[in-house]
């Protein structure tokens, strides 16, 4: 994060962890990386953002109440309908 | 609910099988509900979201000439729903991000550069979340601009294609990469920045 080789990695970052570069630019991402403490830091505190809205999908907090019956059957009316 | 088989209930749907009714239904509610609460921030407005979208998908089902496309055509009658409610917020201000704003801060050592971040380690990878940790999550997604968020939240958490995202967002693919990206450094920042307010008030 604080050479020029870190801040054009920086904007590839995503796609990096997304694995959507070809493979000689990734490849020489992770060379830079592995020898780049700053950019090991911040690299995973990326990820682990990623990973967390990655995670919202499965929490039970996030559950909705049941439909009400009555708009079940307006649903249902609209698809007869359609 | 995976691809196929939203894919699979929604042609089964529009072919009169009313089977698929109760599957798809349900699915879609999770889906649409999750989206929603974390788009607006409030329980009861994303079941109304959810409920409203619902309707309007059943409404104009038969419309959907291409049942493939059911994930994203649900979704952006969902933004736009969110979009009216929200219109004017209180959140988030409509701005681009820059890339320099992203940027961590650093501060130089006598061992080299030191990145001036949070400590993120004691945050898991993939096991589920402290209460804590989704409340922190929750906030700073509310705090990014809309179209940061709904790119993110459409990704990453709904993990629609960023061809999906595309369509929903009426975008084309390589905004979705770059507003993706910058929403992700956005969030990282302000989890980071109340990581290290939480840090400093111990």
């Amino acid at each position: 994060m604080t050479t020029m080789e870190c801040r054009e990695i920086f904007a590839q970052l995503s796609e990096y962890l997304d694995g959507e570069l070809p493979p000689d630019v990734c490849e020489q991402i992770s060379g830079h990386i592995e020898d780049c403490p700053p950019c090991v830091e911040f690299v995973e505190s990326l990820k682990k953002t990623v990973g967390l809205c990655k995670g919202m999908a499965v929490e039970v907090e996030a559950a909705p109440r049941p439909l009400p019956e009555e708009l079940k059957a307006r649903l249902m009316a609209a698809l007869r309908q359609g | 609910m995976s691809q196929v088989t939203e894919v699979e209930l929604a042609k089964r749907l529009m072919a009169g099988d009313t089977s698929a009714f109760e599957p798809f239904v349900e699915g879609m509610q999770g889906r649409l509900f999750r989206f929603a609460f974390a788009n607006c921030g409030q329980r009861e407005d994303a079941e109304e979201v959810a409920q409203e979208t619902l309707l309007k998908v059943f409404e104009s089902l038969k419309q959907l000439r291409e049942p493939e496309r059911i994930r994203p055509w649900v979704f952006r009658i969902a933004k736009n729903i969110c979009y009216m409610r929200r219109r004017k917020s209180i959140y988030a201000p409509e701005e681009e991000l820059s890339l320099d704003q992203l940027m961590p801060g650093f501060r130089d050592d006598s061992d080299g550069r030191k990145l001036e971040i949070a400590d993120w380690s004691h945050l898991p990878e993939k096991e589920a979340m402290s209460a804590e940790t989704r409340e922190m999550l929750r906030k700073s997604i509310l705090e990014l601009p809309d179209i940061y968020r709904h790119t993110l939240l459409l990704r990453d958490m709904e993990e629609l294609s960023t061809e999906e995202t595309a369509e929903v967002l009426a975008i084309n693919t390589d905004a979705v990469k770059t507003r993706l990206h910058r929403a992700r450094l956005a969030l990282r920042q302000k989890m980071d920045h109340r990581m290290r307010m939480e840090t400093a008030a111990r």
